[in-house]
């Protein structure tokens, strides 16, 4: 059986206009978030504490927002509701190339 | 209402918040000597480093502004100086640098004085004569106008720019609207969020210059053939969910709160305006100390997500949580929990009203987790290799 629970309980939003959210601590995969006018969301795999979560699909190149600021692009499709880290997030400063 | 706190008012007219005698090696070849002279007088403070010969330029000059800066800071009251004696960076030098901070400075020499044995007992004599001078000066009612806090944060984690810098940065904006001082530094985590600094710069000079020091780091790094990503964000910053040095940066520089930014200086220099000032430093935590501490940071306030010890020689260090399990798993190092804000109990503006509290507290004689424990951890900003 799958639980909701609101969006805002267990992950922190830091700006409307950010693409991904900050999980208050470890979230199962398959629980499912409910948010204000909008879809719910299936948490599609386990989100560490503090780790971020996609809050809608990403394209491969697209920018990811967090404190309504850029901070980097996905170097992947990002579906709604998958782990947003390294292995499909890269930024775009102090890198060599 | 009018905030004080009870510091040491030094005769320059520059405010202490710790009464510290300094035994400071000006070469990495009496260190020992210092350490041993420190170890004779238990209150006395030995700063032992790595550099002070063979340094060359701006490196050997960066080298003694800290030293001396360090010295110069209010929350030493007396030095005693412990040269070799063929240095490059030499004891008279910093002892006739330091007059104009006009407290007592006494020098030993260890050539002069006849080797290792005779210069630890000769100064261990004059550090505790230095040390009853210290134990007569008394503490006053200040201004919290007189306050000069440096920010820091090490080991975030992705609670670091939600709920540590957030409040640190709310407790940095109540010091510089009582009239006094806030240092941000760490050059390398303004990386991705120099824009937002530049818009709240005083001037278009102060802007340009904040944009160049980020710049100039960055090339740095590429000019070197090195991806910064790997040491910034660290390990442990990716295994606590920050991703991207950008990310990193968005939630540091919220530490140094939401003033004006009056002046923009270089590594280990004094700023000349109050308000929030930024510093150039690596983001190495302890060389980013000892350029706040040379600079005249009294305070350090550090927000910390993976849980870092680290305190400083001179200045007490408040460490400050960013989540509850690390506050509750490393409690012995830890003043203040912010992740109380993650765990929806308490807003940044609480939590900073708590730092506040505890910045006025500490500046009045209340020890921190790092001075009890005894964490003097210091090490010094470089520029280029030994010659």
């Amino acid at each position: 059986m799958k639980t909701t629970i609101k969006l805002q309980d267990k992950f922190i939003v830091a700006d409307p206009k950010d693409n991904v959210a900050t999980a208050r601590a470890e979230i199962e995969a398959g629980v499912v978030l409910s948010r204000e006018g909008r879809a719910d969301i299936n948490v599609r795999e386990v989100i560490p504490f503090g780790h971020k979560l996609a809050l809608e699909r990403i394209a491969s190149g697209e920018p990811v927002f967090k404190y309504g600021q850029r901070i980097g692009v996905a170097t992947s499709d990002i579906a709604e509701g998958e782990l947003v880290h390294v292995h499909n997030l890269a930024g775009e400063r102090g890198r060599s190339k | 209402m009018k905030q004080t706190f009870r510091g040491y008012k030094r005769d320059n007219g520059a405010v202490g918040i710790r009464n510290h005698v300094l035994i400071l090696p000006t070469t990495v070849c009496a260190s020992h000597v210092a350490r041993r002279i420190a170890e004779e007088v238990r209150e006395a403070v030995p700063l032992c480093h790595e550099h002070g010969c063979a340094q060359k330029g701006a490196d050997c000059e960066q080298t003694r502004r800290t030293l001396v800066g360090i010295a110069r800071n209010p929350n030493v009251a007396a030095v005693l100086l412990v040269g070799l004696g063929c240095e490059t960076i030499s004891a008279p030098e910093v002892k006739d640098e330091l007059a104009d901070s006009q407290k007592p400075v006494e020098m030993i020499i260890i050539q002069e004085a006849g080797g290792t044995m005779k210069t630890i007992q000769k100064g261990a004599e004059i550090a505790r004569r230095l040390l009853e001078y210290a134990a007569k000066l008394k503490r006053e009612g200040i201004d919290a106008g007189s306050l000069v806090i440096g920010t820091q944060c090490g080991g975030s984690d992705a609670c670091s720019g939600i709920s540590g810098n957030p409040s640190s940065g709310y407790a940095s904006d109540l010091v510089v609207q009582a009239g006094g001082t806030v240092i941000l530094a760490e050059t390398s985590e303004m990386i991705g969020a120099e824009h937002l600094l530049a818009e709240r710069a005083a001037d278009s000079q102060v802007a340009a210059r904040l944009i160049e020091f980020v710049h100039r780091i960055e090339d740095r790094a590429k000019a070197m053939g090195v991806d910064m990503r790997g040491a910034n964000p660290a390990p442990g910053n990716i295994a606590g969910g920050i991703t991207t040095l950008e990310e990193k940066s968005l939630g540091a520089v919220v530490k140094g709160g939401s003033s004006t930014i009056t002046e923009v200086v270089e590594y280990a220099h004094k700023p000349t305006r109050k308000g929030l000032v930024i510093m150039d430093s690596p983001g190495q935590d302890t060389a980013s100390i000892a350029g706040e501490l040379a600079s005249g940071a009294q305070i350090i306030t550090f927000t910390t997500g993976r849980g870092t010890p680290v305190g400083s020689p001179i200045a007490p260090v408040i460490k400050i949580a960013t989540n509850s399990p690390m506050f509750s798993r490393m409690a012995d190092n830890m003043d203040i929990n912010a992740g109380t804000i993650i765990d929806g109990e308490e807003t940044p503006q609480q939590v900073g009203q708590r730092i506040f509290n505890e910045i006025l507290e500490v500046a009045s004689g209340k020890l921190t987790k790092s001075e009890i424990l005894g964490h003097r951890e210091l090490s010094i900003d470089r520029l280029s290799p030994f010659f």
